[in-house]
């Protein structure tokens, strides 16, 4: 009986992994072939080379460390009112941060462009303020990952105690905030931040609506032009997303399974 | 509220007059309300409240009653169909995935090496996962030429087509069924071993373990996850529009109107993205709601 059952086990296992391994196999496979007949590094060659790839992907990722540390800004603050202050709101914030769920991102920057696109409000004829909008966005798609992963830090720690404790060493909300809090849930704040890096990295619904010279747009150029760089950049894809997700769970030492649920499809 | 009130006295300073209190408590969340309204419930709401106007601003359900015109209620309908058919695929082989590796007696790595997988996989979508799958399954692909040089079988002669409703289903497919996987985990953990014994140690059939034990217990969980799964593949836009641009999806259709007006008439296409978000807020309701009917079981 035992060993039936784990006959059985296996055979998914195995199934599960041909799905997960062989796309990425072929993928790779195929981003060799650029030269004919050779197998050769050609294609990542051409990618890395490309101004246009690292114009856009330094525009990507200083887009996503801006989204990271805004949203960090505006969601550990709240959070941390919310566990000390207002244990009332709880509910309501979770309820906001589940929202951008239910506006898929396609709808979200329909929205931003109808709202900040014409007058009193006309962001989008200006590049910085067009870009500041995408920040923006990013944000708003982040944050139901980010207050969970922050919350769930929150949780971990005596809040109330930390914070009695720095008061009464006189220190002020601001010190409260930087020199207590966000040190002591510094492994949740990292979590998030990873998630946010793996989400904005390759965005495209986004920026390629709001016209921005990000890495998604860049990668679909791509794909409408060339054979093999798709496949490369798919694989360096990949790897960044693999880097991401696999420092959250170093982070959570595997504790949680839903750490790292979610992104932009 | 009074017991809100009540709590609130408990924990600050009681000389003052608690509402005043609280009141004060509430500029604390204020920033964050005011970036939500700004960048996500005001350009929300602006669609909504356009998609029952006339281009020059009067109401009207025209634009409501205009999305069961064929060409609209078609992308509705395929987009369903799409979310339905990797939902429950995905919920299926997400399921039996999860279950192997926690319940299957396999090494613990292997659940380890799971979970790392899923975690990676489900953010692993939009256009890079497009780039695989074509890499994989496209005409050239390396599947593709794989299965003629080794096997004699080309499979776009017998009908395949990554570019079709069944290619982009079995792409969907690869960030749904480890969504599955990371949202079943803790459910199939909540399965005590115990629960089995007993059910043995009373002579129940493995049928009839799952029939009235397990699945009654998983039900919630397995719904809501499913509906969570639909929603995943109803939103999804960027690995459609990287993969194929004829097939004509919600998500696609919306991309379209934002870029060209391929509609004539911006006000249905407010609509368009209303009717999203009522499919979006039914799904995650139910998600919301199945999840706590299982919470009870794992606490």
């Amino acid at each position: 009986m035992k060993k039936k059952i784990n006959l059985w086990a296996w055979f998914w296992i195995v199934l599960g992994a041909l799905y997960f391994l062989v796309p990425l196999y072929g993928t790779f496979d195929f981003s060799l072939h650029e030269k004919r007949g050779v197998l050769s590094f050609f294609a990542y060659q051409n990618v890395l080379m490309d101004p246009r790839f690292r114009e856009s992907f330094t525009y990507s990722v200083l887009m996503a460390l801006a989204t990271i540390v805004v949203g960090l800004l505006l969601i550990v603050p709240t959070a941390y009112w919310v566990h000390l202050r207002l244990p009332q709101a709880r509910p309501l914030i979770e309820f906001i941060t589940l929202m951008p769920f239910v506006v898929p991102a396609i709808v979200l920057v329909f929205g931003l462009i109808r709202i900040y696109s014409g007058p009193p409000l006309a962001f989008t004829n200006s590049e910085q303020l067009t870009n500041l909008l995408l920040m923006c966005g990013y944000v708003v798609v982040a944050m139901p990952y980010t207050y969970r992963s922050v919350d769930t830090g929150l949780r971990a720690i005596d809040v109330r105690t930390l914070t009695e404790a720095a008061q009464s060493l006189g220190a002020g909300w601001f010190t409260i905030l930087f020199r207590v809090i966000f040190p002591n849930i510094r492994a949740a704040l990292l979590s998030g931040a990873f998630l946010t890096f793996a989400i904005v990295i390759g965005e495209f619904t986004i920026a390629s609506l709001l016209n921005r010279p990000a890495f998604g747009p860049y990668l679909v150029y791509m794909g409408n032009n060339r054979a093999y760089e798709p496949a490369a950049l798919a694989i360096i894809s990949f790897a960044l997303t693999w880097a991401a997700i696999g420092l959250i769970q170093l982070l959570s030492h595997g504790r949680s399974d839903q750490g790292q649920l979610g992104g932009m499809h | 509220m009074a017991q809100a009130t009540q709590n609130q006295t408990r924990v600050v300073s009681p000389q003052r007059p608690s509402v005043f209190r609280n009141l004060t408590a509430w500029i604390g969340v204020l920033p964050f309300l005011i970036f939500v309204f700004l960048f996500l419930f005001w350009p929300a709401s602006s669609l909504i409240i356009g998609s029952f106007e006339t281009p020059s601003g009067s109401f009207t359900l025209k634009n409501i009653t205009d999305l069961f015109t064929p060409s609209i209620l078609d992308a509705y309908v395929l987009s369903i169909q799409i979310s339905i058919v990797t939902a429950v695929g995905g919920g299926i082989f997400g399921f039996m995935l999860a279950y192997a590796a926690i319940q299957g007696g396999l090494p613990r790595w292997i659940r380890t090496a799971l979970t790392t997988f899923s975690g990676v996989a489900s953010n692993f979508a939009g256009v890079p996962l497009a780039f695989a799958f074509i890499a994989t399954l496209g005409h050239t692909g390396f599947l593709t030429a794989f299965f003629a040089d080794v096997m004699g079988v080309k499979i776009y002669d017998l009908g395949f087509n990554l570019y079709n409703f069944w290619g982009l289903a079995l792409t969907y497919m690869y960030f749904q069924f480890p969504l599955m996987v990371l949202i079943m985990a803790p459910a199939l953990d909540g399965l005590r071993k115990e629960w089995r014994e007993a059910s043995e140690n009373l002579g129940a059939s493995s049928f009839q373990y799952w029939r009235y034990v397990a699945l009654p217990i998983l039900m919630p969980s397995l719904l809501g996850s499913t509906i969570l799964l639909f929603g995943n593949a109803f939103g999804a836009y960027a690995t459609a529009y990287a993969l194929t641009r004829t097939l004509n999806i919600v998500t696609v259709l919306i991309g379209a109107q934002i870029s060209g007006n391929v509609l004539y008439n911006p006000n249905l296409g407010y609509a368009l993205a209303f009717g999203m978000i009522v499919v979006m807020a039914i799904s995650i309701g139910l998600y919301t709601w199945l999840q706590r009917q299982t919470a009870r079981w794992l606490r």
